[in-house]
């Protein structure tokens, strides 16, 4: 059976959002708890770090779709980071660089959160 | 290139339709591309057209029911590697089904027909063949002397 996980860190208002394994369709449920559960803790600034993820289907990139809007609706956005080639060149195939933003680091989408929340203030 | 018909060690493969038996239609794929002698590039692309393939049939012909049967049947033949993935749950006219607009599909947070539509990327030719009521076979194929090429 496909080893997937994922796990959570908090850094102030922005919440990362680890990745390790196999994202396919059996398990994509698994990443939807991950993101509902922040949602229903209203947090809305999320980093997912790739690093560690081996592969990714359609059923996959199919979750950030699913949530992309809400968070959006709540000022908040989904940045995606630190992903090796062979994932990046999947969501490149699907022409998601076109609606997301994705970063070569955490660290950067981090910063790029922190940048906007200047913006603003 | 050292692969020659039949000589593949495991040409076929039969599995029950539920999410959880992905991982070893992959891992099937994976030791067979790799006895060919493709490209751990073109590797990861046969596999990933393959998991498209079994997802669409586990969601839309079984509809998540886990008793259906997927078989998978591994060709080599006039330097190309085919995979045959033959299933006996609800047909579809795959003609129906367009290029989707990618643009339009993010703006709109449409899921449905990517696979597809990674399948005919990823893969030199994709062909569907359906008797309803009995069977429906997609053919998906990769040219041998095309490693690493795509």
């Amino acid at each position: 059976m496909a080893e997937f996980n994922t796990s959570v860190t908090d850094k102030g208002e922005i919440s990362t959002i680890y990745l390790k394994g196999f994202l396919d369709a059996h398990t994509a449920p698994m990443l939807e708890n991950t993101f509902s559960g922040l949602i229903d803790k209203n947090r809305y600034s999320i980093v997912v770090n790739f690093k560690d993820l081996a592969y990714i289907s359609s059923a996959g990139l199919g979750v950030f779709m699913a949530f992309i809007e809400k968070v959006r609706d709540n000022q908040g956005d989904i940045k995606l980071s630190a992903m090796t080639d062979k994932v990046y060149n999947i969501f490149d195939l699907l022409g998601f660089p076109l609606l997301y933003d994705i970063f070569k680091s955490e660290e950067e989408a981090i910063n790029k959160f922190k940048e906007n929340k200047k913006l603003e203030s | 290139m050292k692969a020659e018909k039949n000589k593949l060690a495991k040409n076929k493969l039969i599995i029950k339709s539920k999410t959880e038996n992905l991982s070893e239609i992959r891992d099937f794929i994976s030791s067979a591309a790799g006895y060919i002698g493709f490209s751990k590039e073109t590797t990861g692309n046969i596999i990933l057209a393959v998991d498209e393939a079994c997802t669409n049939i586990i969601k839309h012909a079984y509809q998540y029911s886990p008793d259906g049967e997927i078989t998978l049947i591994l060709k080599t033949a006039k330097d190309t590697f085919t995979i045959e993935i033959t299933d006996h749950g609800k047909s579809f006219e795959p003609g129906l089904i367009p290029n989707p607009d990618l643009k339009k599909y993010l703006d709109q947070r449409r899921v449905g027909g990517l696979g597809m539509y990674l399948m005919k990327t990823l893969m030199d030719e994709v062909k569907y063949k359906s008797v309803p009521g009995k069977f429906n076979t997609v053919s998906l194929s990769k040219h041998i002397n095309s490693n690493g090429s795509k």
